[in-house]
């Protein structure tokens, strides 16, 4: 026998599955677009904690893109980013600047991760 | 060491007219029209006194008066003439620097600095990215220049031993705090344990009665004891969570944060507000939770960081492998300098037992060079003047001198290293997979651990309170996204580690991965089954000679001929140790053979178009030339004052493990195809001597990729074994493409595979090698799916209703902990595995 404190109990645990739902996986905002620096390079950097800050960048096709990675943080989990879909790779020592760079030529939207794919970010090829 | 020396090195000295100073610059492609050329340009430069060039040494040497010219000028207009000037670039570390004013402070003292070419500083990298003429500046002085400004100069680590030292020495901090975390947690964990259950000792059952304020007093303070757990020695979990949470991200830590935090919570109000509780039974506390899962966390994160540190070992023992020290005679003096100062043209001494610092070519000297850390071939190689050495590989017997060719991160055993951490940094195609699963993981056991409180608290028995907040914090707690994450890339970088040390470089995950679902090999004959230069084989004697006759005339008429076969001749009368006899008179008959005066004799040597020509009768031999012709092997008949003295073949014999690697591939169920621009006899002879069936003969070199792709509309996997130049595009085409045998150029880009050895048994070597860490892979994979897909019903409280089966929290702690530490001790039992096939 369920009774209207039972009743709004599961509806608040809906409540809070829809709200997890929503926050995690819900819509993001648009998001950085790399600046075009005076040797060509389109350039970003990104803060690597928790995360990556940002973790959306928009940059231009054809025109080579140089990003800049510092981790800032010791857990091992970041140790590492992967741009899969352009073979570059790095390992990130804590407190260092490491640079990636690669020639984006298709445009289209492509992910890249730490090694376990807990750590995400989005690179928009326009 | 992130050099990059494009030519020569360069020398200074002061000339004897005082003021002047003369500058011998490295031009690469230095010829002699080249020269003049050059000459006349430079001399036409104010303050350029006399030009001397060097042609035959690529040595420009120039005397200039430095008042009125700088370096870079004239470096400018050698580049103007078309010439390059061989420069080093080089990164240094730059520390210091807080505004952008410091960038074109520094890039001033670098231009100022004699030598140097070009200088760009980037605020944001805090390097320095310098071009410099080698000799002329070194990186003392660039280092120097930079901190006579008040700022810190070091160079970029490449993947040297120190950089790796930082990174082992950061792990090892990373694992000293984690447990020492553990420790702190663990012994706070022992008396939180015992006084959240006070009805289970009789002591404190009689002291604490339940529902007493002397128990929820005691239970305060069990409270307060925590808080430092929780919030130091558990602070990474909030820190992490929080960082996901700002990035909208959910990670383990931020499971365990709120595991937790919910059982603190809960104690804390259980023991502030028992009232709102309906019964005293439901004012239960969770301190022990809160202490226990720290520890048993923590201690898994230290251990897990330990077996993960194993699994790059191969990367290390690779870059342990680099020599310090080279022995470099420059100016005509021995100098022991440190490697990174090596530059391309550098002449090295080798002594016996030594370790050959960087690649290059042997100017004299000769010795057997072990080059098993390279190659990963067991056996000695001898290597005399204009061969090939490779640097890290050691010298054995003999001392000699060489050139270097390449240096600094050009060398191959840098290229490995480069390549092996690429290959181990990308993604097995499964990994994909993987990734979606993580993306949707965490918040989905939110969502469970939510939902299941919810039902408990509803429908559950009571006190369905408690029950609740039991199988919430333990959901939240069982699941494990770190077992997940690591199943794949763990086994990846063992399993690719493990090829790099067989002398195998994978290129990728995906390369990887593809290896396992081939059926099909395609074997490049000439250079991949056979060795690729011909070689004596047989001699036949007629009556009244003898075979060691019959090579000595041979050898001493071909002795002056440049043809392949003829090589091969003269180099089996060596082997033989033959005294071979001048020869006089020598003529060349083109596509029919030689004669010459040997010791007073006519000696011709030739196919049986010259035979006929000469008019020798050959009485039955014709058939013994086509038995060996048959035989895959080119007869050649020697006469001897128009007598037939016997026959000799020569052929492009199958390397010594061809064989017995074909036949593995077999056994691994994959088919074999020979592919070869070769004649269908030569072809499927040696098919037959290595026990290949489908021989695909007489293909032009620009229709083997067409070839592969018939065979692949043909439904199969195919990949393809040759040499990384010749076969590229068929290389391209195949599934996967194992170029092989490439010495130091280990970077070429055609292959998927590359076996740095020329055995074929790395094809089969790195065949297990992908099934062993595929296997490998899966292994981990059903073990974290599997671990996940169990654990957390039972931790919903699902089989409580059919077995009254409900997991406490601490066994939760207990069963995370452990999944990933044991996949990634499942990932370094790879470690152990050896081939079956060992390459020669």
């Amino acid at each position: 026998m369920t009774t209207l404190g039972d009743i709004f109990i599961i509806l608040g645990g809906i409540a809070i599955n829809l709200g997890i739902a929503l926050f995690f996986w819900g819509p993001r905002r648009s998001g950085t677009r790399a600046a075009l620096a005076s040797n060509g390079y389109q350039e970003a950097m990104v803060l690597v904690k928790g995360g990556y800050t940002p973790d959306v960048i928009v940059v231009q096709h054809d025109k080579p893109v140089r990003l800049y990675f510092r981790r800032e943080e010791t857990a091992a989990c970041s140790e590492m980013v992967i741009f899969n879909d352009f073979g570059k790779s790095a390992k990130l020592p804590t407190g260092e600047t490491v640079t990636i760079e690669f020639l984006p030529e298709k445009a289209g939207e492509y992910e890249f991760s730490c090694q376990m794919g807990m750590f995400r970010g989005k690179l928009v090829v326009e | 060491m992130n050099h990059q020396h494009t030519a020569i090195s360069a020398t200074t000295g002061t000339a004897k007219n005082s003021g002047l100073r003369s500058i011998e610059l490295p031009i690469a492609d230095l010829n002699q029209q080249g020269a003049v050329h050059l000459k006349e340009r430079l001399l036409a430069l104010d303050g350029v006194w006399a030009v001397t060039a060097n042609a035959k040494g690529k040595l420009l040497r120039v005397t200039y008066d430095p008042t009125q010219l700088r370096v870079d000028t004239l470096i400018k207009s050698i580049h103007d003439t078309g010439y390059a000037v061989g420069t080093a670039t080089t990164q240094l570390n730059i520390q210091g620097m807080h505004c952008a004013s410091c960038v074109t402070i520094i890039e001033d003292a670098l231009l100022r600095t004699p030598g140097v070419l070009s200088a760009s500083v980037n605020l944001a990298t805090e390097k320095a990215h310098i071009e410099y003429v080698p000799g002329h500046v070194d990186l003392k002085g660039l280092v120097s220049a930079i901190e006579g400004n008040g700022y810190q100069a070091r160079e970029t680590s490449a993947p040297t031993e120190s950089a790796l030292d930082r990174e082992e020495q950061e792990r090892s901090q990373e694992y000293g705090a984690l447990l020492l975390k553990f420790w702190f947690a663990a012994i706070i964990s022992l008396p939180v344990i015992i006084f959240s259950y006070p009805d289970f000792f009789p002591v404190l059952r009689d002291w604490l009665t339940e529902g007493s304020d002397t128990r929820r007093i005691v239970w305060g303070f069990l409270g307060i004891l925590t808080l430092p757990v929780m919030f130091w020695a558990g602070s990474h979990f909030f820190t992490g969570m929080w960082q996901g949470l700002k990035h909208r991200q959910a990670n383990m830590h931020t499971l365990i944060a709120i595991g937790i935090s919910a059982a603190w919570i809960y104690s804390g109000i259980a023991i502030a507000m028992p009232q709102i509780f309906p019964s005293a039974k439901l004012a239960e506390v969770f301190y022990d939770v809160t202490a226990v899962v720290v520890a048993l966390v923590n201690l898994g994160l230290a251990l897990e960081l330990k077996a993960r540190g194993r699994t790059s070992e191969a990367i290390k023992k690779l870059i342990g492998l680099q020599a310090k020290m080279a022995r470099v005679i420059r100016t005509g003096i021995e100098t022991d300098i440190p490697i990174e100062e090596v530059l391309v043209g550098d002449i090295i001494v080798v002594r016996p037992g030594e370790k050959i610092p960087v690649d290059g070519i042997i100017t004299e000297g000769s010795s057997s060079v072990d080059d098993s850390m390279i190659t990963g071939e067991s056996i000695p190689v001898e290597k005399h003047a204009d061969d090939e050495v490779i640097g890290a590989t050691i010298n054995q017997t003999g001392s000699f001198h060489f050139r270097a060719t390449k240096v600094g991160k050009d060398t191959a055993l840098a290229q490995i290293i480069r390549l092996v951490q690429d290959a181990q940094g990308s993604k097995a195609p499964i990994q994909r997979v993987v990734d979606q699963v993580s993306h949707y993981f965490v918040p989905t056991v939110m969502m469970l651990a939510v939902s299941s409180a919810t039902l408990w608290f509803v429908f559950g028995p009571t006190p369905a309170l408690v029950y609740g907040i039991i199988v919430f914090v333990t959901t939240l707690i069982i699941a494990c996204p770190c077992a997940l994450g690591l199943a794949t890339p763990t086994s990846l970088t063992v399993g690719i580690g493990k090829g790099a040390e067989q002398g195998i470089l994978i290129r990728s995950g995906d390369a990887l991965q593809t290896a396992t679902k081939l059926n099909t090999v395609v074997l490049d004959k000439t250079g991949t089954i056979t060795k690729g230069k011909p070689e004596l084989t047989n001699i036949v004697a007629a009556a009244g000679f003898n075979e060691e006759a019959v090579l000595r005339y041979a050898a001493a008429v071909e002795h002056n001929s440049e043809h392949p076969l003829a090589t091969a001749i003269v180099e089996g009368g060596k082997t033989s140790n033959l005294v071979v006899p001048e020869a006089s008179e020598f003529n060349a008959i083109p596509g029919y053979g030689v004669e010459a005066q040997v010791e007073g004799h006519l000696v011709l040597l030739g196919n049986a178009k010259l035979m006929s020509q000469k008019n020798i009768l050959l009485g039955g031999w014709e058939e013994e030339a086509r038995r060996l012709a048959d035989d895959g092997k080119t007869p050649m008949y020697v006469v001897v004052d128009e007598k037939l003295a016997g026959l000799i073949a020569v052929a492009d014999t199958v390397k010594e493990d061809s064989k017995t690697a074909i036949a593995a591939l077999q056994s691994l169920g994959l088919e074999v195809v020979m592919l070869t621009g070769d004649n269908r006899r030569t072809a499927e002879a040696i098919g037959r001597q290595v026990g290949v069936n489908r021989v695909l003969a007489e293909v032009l070199p620009q229709d083997k990729a067409h070839e592969i792709r018939k065979l692949q509309l043909a439904g199969k996997k195919v990949s393809m074994v040759g040499d990384g130049i010749n076969d590229a595009p068929a290389l391209a085409q195949a599934d996967i493409g194992f170029a092989i045998g490439t010495g130091t150029d280990v970077a070429i880009e055609a292959g998927d595979i590359t076996l740095i050895s020329g055995s074929l048994n790395g094809v089969v070597i790195a065949f297990e090698i992908s099934k062993v860490t595929m296997r490998n892979v899966y292994q981990n994979l059903f073990g974290a799916f599997a671990y996940n897909i169990l654990g957390i019903p039972i931790a919903m409280g699902l089989l409580y209703p059919f077995l009254g089966v409900l997991l406490s929290p601490l066994i939760a702690a207990a069963a995370m902990a452990s999944s990933s530490v044991t996949v990634v001790t499942n990932a370094n039992r790879l470690r152990g595995w050896q081939p079956k096939e060992k390459l020669a």
